[in-house]
C-alpha cells in the first residue's frame, strides 16, 4: 500500500482522544493518551500484552468511563456515553471473540446490524421485515464473497466465515469511525489477506458514500503494517510512538521494546 | 431440503380451520368448554413466548397478569359497565404493569429476575386474596356475564368459544406481524447477545420492557376472556403456582417458536384431561411425559423438524469425510 | 413472654429444616446451575421409603442409613445422569421443566403407588417435655434444632475444610478453571447432588414425625425451602440457614399472633420484601448484571 497516495483529507479529526486515563486500584492500565484519527484514516494500535489497548479500547466504546481526559467524536464529547449512544452517533465496532447472532441467518445478521438506524422505534412496527436494508445486506454478502452461506444460521459456519460476518455487520449502519478488536485473532492465515484486502476496499469503497476512518488493535505485524496508515505503539499505559508504518519500524524504542530485531 | 410444499401447507390450515370451525358444534358442551379454555390459554402463552421465548427474559409471574385481566373484567362487570370497556383496560393495565416490572430485569441478572417475578406474582395474589372489598377475597366474583357483540348474544357456550377463536387469530395475526417486523429480530438479537445488540444500536432496555408489557397484555386479553368463560374467579388459579405451569407449556411447545403456545397450551391444559382415563395415575403420566419431553427434546416439541435438520445436516457433513479419506486413501 | 419464646423455639426447629432443605437447594444451584422445583419432593419420597424399611421391621436409625444410601443413588446419582447432565447444556429453562414434571410425578407416584392418607412417622427423639423457666420446651425441638444445625455446619466444614469441598467451590465459582486444575468435575458435581440427597433425608427424619408422612408433605415444605434460600440469600450457604431459620420463627409467631391462616403466607410476604429491598438476600453477596 502506498501510503503517499492516500489522500489524508485535512480538517476536523473524526476521533479524537485527549489526555485519556484509567487505573484499576494500584495499576495505571492507560496513563494519559492522546492521540486523533482524521476521516478516511485506516489507525493501528499495537503494544505487548497489558500495554492498555484493550482498556484504552473499552473506554471508547463506551463500556467503561475513564478516569480522566476526554474523547470527541466529529467534535462532540462522547466520552460519557454508553454503546448505544455511541453507536447511534457513528461507531461501529468488531469484537474479539465471535459475537454474531448464531441462530439468525447470515443475511438477518447482517439487516439487524443496521435497522435500529432507520425510522423510529414505533415506525418500525409497520416496517418491512428487512426495513429496506436487503439490497445493502446483499451488497456486503457479495462483497465479502460469503454468498453462499447467505441464508444459512450464522452459528453453522466455520470460524472465519463468522468473523467475515461479524465485520461485515460492522459496517451496515454505515459509522463514521470503526474499532476493530484484533480482526485476524483465531483466523486461517490463508483468510488474513482477504480480510486485508476487504478492509482496505471498505476504507476506500465511495459506493458507501463517506470513508470510514478505522481503529485496529491487531497482533499480527504484517497485517498492521500492510493496512494501516498511521500506527500508534503503546507500552505500559503510555504512548511510545506514533506514526507511519515506516517510522515504526525504524523506531528504535519500539524495536528494542516490541517489535524485536 | 425438500421443502414442505405450499399446497399442503395451505390443505393443512384449511383443515385446522374446518375442524376449529365445525367441530366445536357436535361437541357436548364439556368439549366445547374444553377447547374455549385451550384458546385462552394460548392467548396468554402467546404472551409468555414473547417474553421468555423470543425475548430471553425469565417471567414467573405471567399468571399474575392472567389474573389482573379476569379481575378488572369482572370487577367493571360488576359495577355495570360493559365487558367492552372491561376488555381494552385489562390489556391496558396488564401492559402498563408489564413495563413496571420489566425494570427489574434492566438491573438483575436471570436467576434473581425469576425470583423478582415470582414476587410479583405473589404480591398479586395476597392482595386479590385479601382485598375483599375489590376482589372479593377468597370467596371471588361470581356471576360473570357473558357479552353481547353487535347485537349477538355470546350467552351460549358455542357462540362464546367462535368469539374466543375469533379473538385468538387476531392476537395471533398481530404478534404474527410484530414479529415479523424488526421488532422480531429486534427481540432475538436481546435473547442470543445483548452485548452485540446494544454495540449495534439496539436499544437492549426498550425492547426488555417492551416484551414484558406486550407479553402482559396478552395475559390481560386472556384473563378478560377467561372471566366470562368461566363465568366465577377466585384468586386460586393466578397463583404462584400457575405461573410455573404456564411457563412449562411455553418450554414444552418450544421457546421462540410461533405455534408453540398452541402445542404448550394444549399439553398443560387437554392433556391432563385426556389423561384422567388413568384415573388415579394420571398425574404420574403427565408429569413424568414432561420429563421425558424434555430429556427427549430441550427445545421443545416444535423443535423437532430442526433436530432432524441438524441430524441429517450432521450425517451428510461425516458422510462426505468419509468419501474425502477414502479418496485420500485410495491416492496413497 | 413464655409464651413468645416458647413459639421462638419451636419455631427454631421447624426453621432449622427448612434451613437443611434449602441448604441442599443451593448447593445444587452453585454447584451446577440447576433450581430444583422438586426439593420438596425430594424430602417426602425419603420419608416413605423410611416407612418402607420400617415396615420390614428394620429400626429407625438403619432405616435412615438404606434411605441415604437409596436416595444418593436415585436423588443424587440417577437424578444427575438422568436429567441434569443432557439438559445442562441447554441452559435453564428445560432443567427447570423437567424438576417441574419431576415433582408433579413423584408426588402422584406416592399417592397412586403407595398411599393417599397421612402415615404416623416415629420419631428420634423421646417424648419428652421439659420446663425451664416456665417455658415449655420439648426435647423433640431441642433435639431437631442441634441435629439440623449441627449437619448445616458438618457440611459448611466439609465444604471449606476438606480437600474435597474446596474442589466442589472451585468447581462451584470456575469449571473451567477448576479442570484445568485437575479436579474431577463431575465427580465433584455428583458430590453437590449427594451432599442434597443426604440433607434431604435428614429434613425427612426430623420433619416427619410432626407433620405425618403424605404424598403433598413436599409441596409447603419445597416452597418454603425455596423461599428460606432466597431470603437468606441464594448464593451463599450460610444464608440457607438463616433464611430457614427466620420462616420458621415468623411462621410461628404469626399463626400464634395473627391468624393460622397467614401461615404459610408468612414466607410469601418476607420473600417479597426481601426481593424488592435486598434481591440477592440478607447474606448474598451482589451479583450484577455482567455487561
Amino acid at each position: 500500500m502506498n501510503h503517499a497516495q492516500h489522500s489524508r483529507a485535512t480538517g476536523a479529526p473524526v476521533l479524537k482522544v485527549s489526555g485519556l486515563k484509567k487505573a484499576y486500584g494500584a495499576i495505571q492500565a492507560v496513563g494519559g493518551v492522546s492521540f486523533e484519527v482524521m476521516p478516511g484514516e485506516i489507525f493501528g494500535v499495537i503494544g505487548p500484552n497489558g500495554s492498555g489497548k484493550t482498556t484504552l479500547f473499552n473506554s471508547m466504546l463506551g463500556q467503561i468511563t475513564p478516569d480522566a481526559g476526554t474523547i470527541e467524536l466529529n467534535g462532540q464529547d462522547v466520552t460519557q456515553l454508553g454503546p448505544l449512544e455511541l453507536n447511534r452517533r457513528g461507531v461501529g465496532r468488531t469484537f474479539q471473540t465471535l459475537q454474531v447472532f448464531g441462530k439468525m441467518t447470515v443475511r438477518d445478521n447482517l439487516i439487524v446490524a443496521a435497522q435500529e438506524h432507520q425510522g423510529s422505534m414505533f415506525s418500525r412496527i409497520f416496517a418491512p421485515g428487512d426495513s429496506g436494508l436487503g439490497a445493502k445486506a446483499d451488497a456486503l454478502i457479495d462483497q465479502f464473497r460469503i454468498r453462499h452461506v447467505a441464508d444459512k444460521k450464522a452459528g453453522e459456519l466455520s470460524y472465519g466465515q463468522q468473523k467475515l460476518v461479524d465485520i461485515a455487520m460492522a459496517f451496515m449502519s454505515e459509522p463514521d469511525l470503526v474499532l476493530l478488536d484484533e480482526p485476524c485473532a483465531g483466523v486461517n492465515p490463508s483468510l488474513v489477506g482477504g480480510i486485508s484486502t476487504l478492509l482496505k476496499q471498505l476504507n476506500q469503497n465511495p459506493q458507501m458514500g463517506k470513508h470510514s476512518s478505522f481503529v485496529v488493535i491487531e497482533h499480527n505485524m504484517d497485517f498492521v503494517m500492510d493496512l494501516c496508515h498511521r500506527i500508534m505503539v503503546m507500552v505500559e499505559g503510555q504512548v511510545m510512538a506514533m506514526g507511519t508504518p515506516a517510522e515504526i519500524r525504524a523506531n528504535k524504542q519500539v524495536l528494542d521494546a516490541y517489535l524485536g530485531s | 431440503m425438500k421443502k414442505i410444499p405450499l399446497q399442503v401447507h395451505i390443505a393443512l390450515a384449511l383443515l385446522v380451520a374446518g375442524l376449529l370451525l365445525l367441530l366445536p358444534a357436535h361437541l357436548k358442551s364439556y368439549g366445547i368448554y374444553m377447547l374455549s379454555y385451550w384458546l385462552v390459554f394460548i392467548i396468554a402463552t402467546m404472551g409468555l413466548n414473547l417474553t421468555v421465548g423470543y425475548a430471553g427474559q425469565k417471567s414467573l409471574g405471567h399468571a399474575a397478569f392472567f389474573g389482573m385481566g379476569a379481575y378488572t373484567v369482572a370487577i367493571v362487570m360488576k359495577a355495570g359497565l360493559s365487558f367492552w370497556l372491561g376488555l381494552p383496560l385489562a390489556a391496558l393495565l396488564c401492559f402498563l404493569v408489564g413495563i413496571v416490572l420489566g425494570f427489574p430485569a434492566l438491573r438483575v441478572q436471570t436467576i434473581y429476575l425469576a425470583f423478582a417475578t415470582l414476587g410479583f406474582n405473589t404480591a398479586i395474589w395476597l392482595v386479590m386474596r385479601n382485598e375483599e372489598w375489590l376482589t372479593g377475597g377468597t370467596f371471588g366474583i361470581n356471576n360473570i356475564a357473558r357479552p353481547a357483540f353487535l347485537g349477538w348474544s355470546l350467552e351460549g357456550n358455542l357462540a362464546y368459544y367462535y368469539f374466543i377463536l375469533g379473538t385468538t387469530l387476531v392476537m395471533g395475526l398481530l404478534l404474527w406481524g410484530l414479529l415479523r417486523s424488526p421488532w422480531g429480530k429486534a427481540f432475538t438479537a436481546l435473547r442470543d447477545n445483548p452485548i452485540r445488540a446494544e454495540s449495534l444500536g439496539i436499544n437492549t432496555r426498550s425492547y426488555t420492557l417492551l416484551s414484558f408489557a406486550i407479553g402482559a397484555a396478552y395475559a390481560g386479553v386472556a384473563g378478560a376472556l377467561f372471566a366470562s368463560l368461566v363465568q366465577f374467579i377466585e384468586p386460586a388459579p393466578f397463583a404462584v403456582n400457575a405461573s410455573i405451569m404456564m411457563y412449562l407449556m411455553v418450554v414444552v411447545g418450544g421457546p421462540g417458536y410461533f405455534l408453540g403456545p398452541v402445542l404448550g397450551a394444549a399439553v398443560g391444559v387437554v392433556l391432563p384431561e385426556w389423561l384422567r382415563f388413568a384415573q388415579a395415575w394420571y398425574l404420574f403420566a403427565f408429569g413424568s411425559a414432561v420429563v421425558l419431553l424434555m430429556i427427549w427434546l430441550p427445545d421443545g416439541l416444535l423443535s423437532i423438524p430442526d433436530r432432524l435438520r441438524a441430524k441429517r445436516l450432521a450425517r451428510d457433513a461425516s458422510a462426505a469425510r468419509a468419501a474425502n479419506a477414502q479418496r485420500m486413501g485410495a491416492k496413497a | 413472654m413464655s409464651d413468645f419464646l416458647q413459639l421462638l423455639l419451636s419455631g427454631l426447629a421447624t426453621g432449622a429444616i427448612y434451613g437443611l432443605a434449602a441448604l441442599g437447594f443451593t448447593l445444587l444451584w452453585q454447584a451446577s446451575g440447576t433450581i430444583n422445583f422438586a426439593q420438596g419432593e425430594f424430602v417426602m419420597l425419603p420419608a416413605f421409603i423410611m416407612l418402607a424399611f420400617l415396615g420390614m421391621g428394620a429400626p429407625l436409625l438403619v432405616s435412615f442409613g438404606l434411605a441415604v444410601v437409596v436416595s444418593v443413588t436415585l436423588l443424587g446419582w440417577i437424578f444427575k445422569r438422568g436429567i441434569v447432565d443432557p439438559l445442562f447444556r441447554y441452559g435453564m429453562m428445560p432443567i427447570v421443566v423437567a424438576t417441574i414434571g419431576l415433582s408433579i410425578s413423584m408426588r402422584s407416584l406416592v399417592r397412586a403407588g403407595f398411599s393417599a392418607e397421612a402415615h404416623p412417622f416415629p420419631s428420634l427423639f423421646p417424648d419428652q417435655i421439659f420446663n425451664i423457666a416456665g417455658i415449655t420446651v420439648t426435647v423433640a425441638d431441642i433435639g431437631t434444632f442441634v441435629l439440623a444445625i449441627a449437619l448445616v455446619f458438618a457440611t459448611q466444614a466439609f465444604m471449606t475444610r476438606t480437600v474435597t469441598g474446596r474442589a466442589m467451590q472451585a468447581v462451584a465459582q470456575n469449571t473451567e478453571s477448576a479442570a484445568v486444575l485437575g479436579i474431577n468435575v463431575p465427580r465433584m458435581i455428583f458430590y453437590a447432588f449427594a451432599i442434597n440427597a443426604v440433607l434431604a433425608v435428614a429434613a425427612a427424619l426430623l420433619v416427619t414425625p410432626t407433620y405425618l408422612a403424605k404424598f403433598d408433605m413436599g409441596e409447603s415444605l419445597g416452597n418454603k425451602a425455596f423461599f428460606a434460600a432466597i431470603i437468606g440469600g441464594f448464593n451463599n450457604s450460610r444464608g440457607a440457614l438463616l433464611g430457614g431459620l427466620i420462616v420458621g420463627i415468623c411462621e410461628n409467631l404469626a399463626a400464634a399472633y395473627i391468624s393460622p391462616a397467614y401461615k404459610d403466607a408468612v414466607a410469601l410476604v418476607i420473600f417479597m420484601v426481601v426481593i424488592l429491598f435486598k434481591p440477592q438476600g440478607l447474606l448474598g453477596k451482589k451479583e450484577e448484571r455482567k455487561v
